[in-house]
């Protein structure tokens, strides 16, 4: 049984990662997960510059799900370089860092900072709804998401994936124009722009106001962005939105994705990214299925 | 780095303290063992469409029988803490723990145990492992410090008052006058005139902010347990962090994490926005 994958040239040993901004960097996370039984780490996103990120309350919960508004508070490229890098270098899983910025500019200070740092890839954040400048802005157009990912890919070392927003009418055109680009892999979906009212105070319970919601109430739309993408372009899916079990990220690869993130149910369950990973292994078993890629977009009629 | 278990915990015993307070003791594999004043676990819910886990303080930690006891107050119909509510002797519930720093007490130097509210539960086990000499920094045979304990509540349900009482003097402030001294914690302080070289403290906000004050009126030193919104608990997420003077090493800004750096921060170094 091989649960390998090729994402982009680089080889992931099972298709399960964190998804940016749950994880950390994995420190935290190490203390209840064998960060050697995952596919790939993806960082939190990091800047050029130390965050600060929004006011609190920054999250909330829903049901089914949750809404957040960290701001993308990192502690900039420097010290993550530093610290980060050498801490998931002692672990044989991939590192894909998040990058974030307000700007073109400082998007390429961050990918040439990295180009000789010791990570696999690279997951450029084009779909934070949270941050009022930077983020999302580069993410609603095609053209602007085109230019951006042409951009990253002219001072990139790595492969570069561009994480794509939901908050569009339609993701295959963003898509296309990540492809058309020159992006070597898509992550799907960033969280979808919520927001929640305390009716008892009549106030907004996130000081941001709207905060991005995610957890399983939002995987049917994830899977359903990930099935029409992955029929739009011909570059590697990792899919994410909801996955709370290996049977949603089972149903993620059958809709196209190559590699699944897990985000939100790490909150509900601190062991659950290798719990996915045995489960997947099961599912394989159970189904005699020889190579987990035989299991990518095999969804049919 | 401090140990963290995730558990499946079975209730010993719950019972309702009155005004939705209800009093709950879990047996841990691990985590009492392990576990200091101050410090908190995360509670995960049954209903699978609350994901989040709730951060609830340790009112009490018995190491040896190994069980820790929460006393939280229900928030509300269809509320994860009223599903809490409901169970009941031999049921079984997911935690992870300890969390966070817990009290460090500092030797010798006489002190005031201030709850307000939901904040008064933590009070007393660090009421308790004072006197036993082993709350954190007494642990080397340090010198004792003389504690007492004010305790604000809104009104004559002064819940687990008695069992401070036997701990040390205890004083109280009631929203409406009905137990104590009518005001809060400040003027109970006031009222009995009651002097302390340090503050150790756990409750809303505005009773944070005014000793804070307080202590820097009487040039006393001041430690309060915060609380924010939580996901992970466990200093991941960035989702509970606090405003601090100066920049912090772990974030690189002015920004700490309440869940795993605090929830106990030195006054001074936090703004209490």
């Amino acid at each position: 049984m091989n649960t390998s994958v090729n994402l982009c040239g680089v080889t992931l040993k099972n298709p399960v990662m964190t998804a940016s901004g749950t994880f950390g960097s994995g420190a935290e996370f190490s203390e209840f997960v064998d960060l050697n039984k995952l596919g790939a780490v993806v960082t939190k996103g990091v800047a050029n510059v130390p965050w600060e990120g929004n006011p609190t309350p920054r999250v909330a919960e829903v049901y089914g799900g949750m809404l957040n508004a960290v701001g993308l508070q990192n502690p900039g490229i420097d010290l993550f370089c530093q610290r980060d890098i050498p801490f998931l270098q002692q672990y044989d899983t991939r590192i894909i860092v998040n990058v974030c910025g307000h700007s073109t500019e400082e998007y390429v200070a961050v990918v040439e900072r990295l180009a000789e740092e010791p990570i696999d890839m690279m997951e450029i954040n084009i779909s934070c709804p949270n941050v009022k400048e930077g983020g999302i802005a580069f993410g609603q157009d095609p053209r602007a998401v085109e230019a951006i990912t042409a951009e990253m890919k002219k001072h990139a070392k790595q492969p570069i994936i561009m994480k794509l927003s939901p908050n569009v009418t339609d993701i295959t055109e963003m898509a296309r124009a990540a492809e058309a680009g020159g992006a070597d892999a898509l992550s799907l979906i960033n969280t979808i722009t919520g927001m929640k009212i305390d009716i008892h105070r009549q106030r907004f319970v996130l000081a941001n106001k709207t905060g991005g919601m995610s957890g399983p109430a939002i995987h049917p739309v994830a899977v359903r962005m990930v099935y029409q993408t992955a029929q739009a372009v011909s570059l590697p899916i990792i899919g994410m939105g909801g996955i709370m079990n290996a049977e949603d990220a089972i149903e993620m690869i059958l809709a196209g994705a190559t590699a699944v993130s897990v985000g939100t149910a790490n909150f509900t369950n601190p062991k659950v990214t290798e719990e996915i990973v045995e489960g997947i292994e099961n599912y394989m078993k159970r189904y005699q299925v020889e190579n987990l890629t035989d299991l990518v977009g095999a969804v049919h009629e | 780095m401090a140990n963290k278990f995730e558990e499946l915990a079975v209730v010993v015993s719950q019972e309702a303290l009155g005004n939705g307070i209800f009093d709950l003791t879990l047996q841990t594999k691990d985590i009492a063992a392990a576990a200091k004043a101050g410090q908190f676990v995360s509670v995960y819910c049954n209903d699978s469409s609350k994901l989040l886990p709730r951060p609830i303080s340790l009112c009490g930690i018995d190491r040896e029988k190994g069980t820790i006891r929460l006393v939280y107050r229900v928030t509300g119909e269809g509320t994860g803490t009223e599903e809490f509510s409901k169970m009941k002797e031999g049921d079984s519930i997911r935690i992870i723990g300890p969390l966070g720093n817990g009290f460090r007490v500092l030797p010798g130097k006489r002190a005031f145990l201030i709850g307000g509210g939901i904040g008064v539960p933590p009070m007393l086990q660090l009421a308790k492992d004072i006197r036993a000499g082993v709350a954190q920094g007494l642990e080397n045979g340090q010198e004792i410090p003389q504690i007492q304990a004010v305790m604000g509540y809104r009104d004559a349900e002064t819940f687990l008052l008695e069992e401070f009482k036997e701990q040390c003097k205890s004083y109280v402030a009631t929203e409406n006058g009905s137990v104590g001294t009518q005001g809060n914690v400040i003027d109970a302080i006031m009222a009995n005139k009651l002097e302390a070289d340090v503050i150790y403290a756990c409750g809303p906000t505005p009773m944070l902010r005014a000793l804070k004050a307080l202590a820097k009126e009487r040039g006393m030193e001041c430690f309060i347990s915060m609380e924010e919104r939580m996901a992970c608990g466990i200093g991941a997420c960035l989702a509970c962090v606090c405003k601090t003077k100066e920049k912090d090493g772990h974030s690189n800004v002015n920004n700490r994490r309440i869940c795993m750096d605090g929830p106990v921060f030195r006054a001074e170094e936090v703004e209490l926005q």
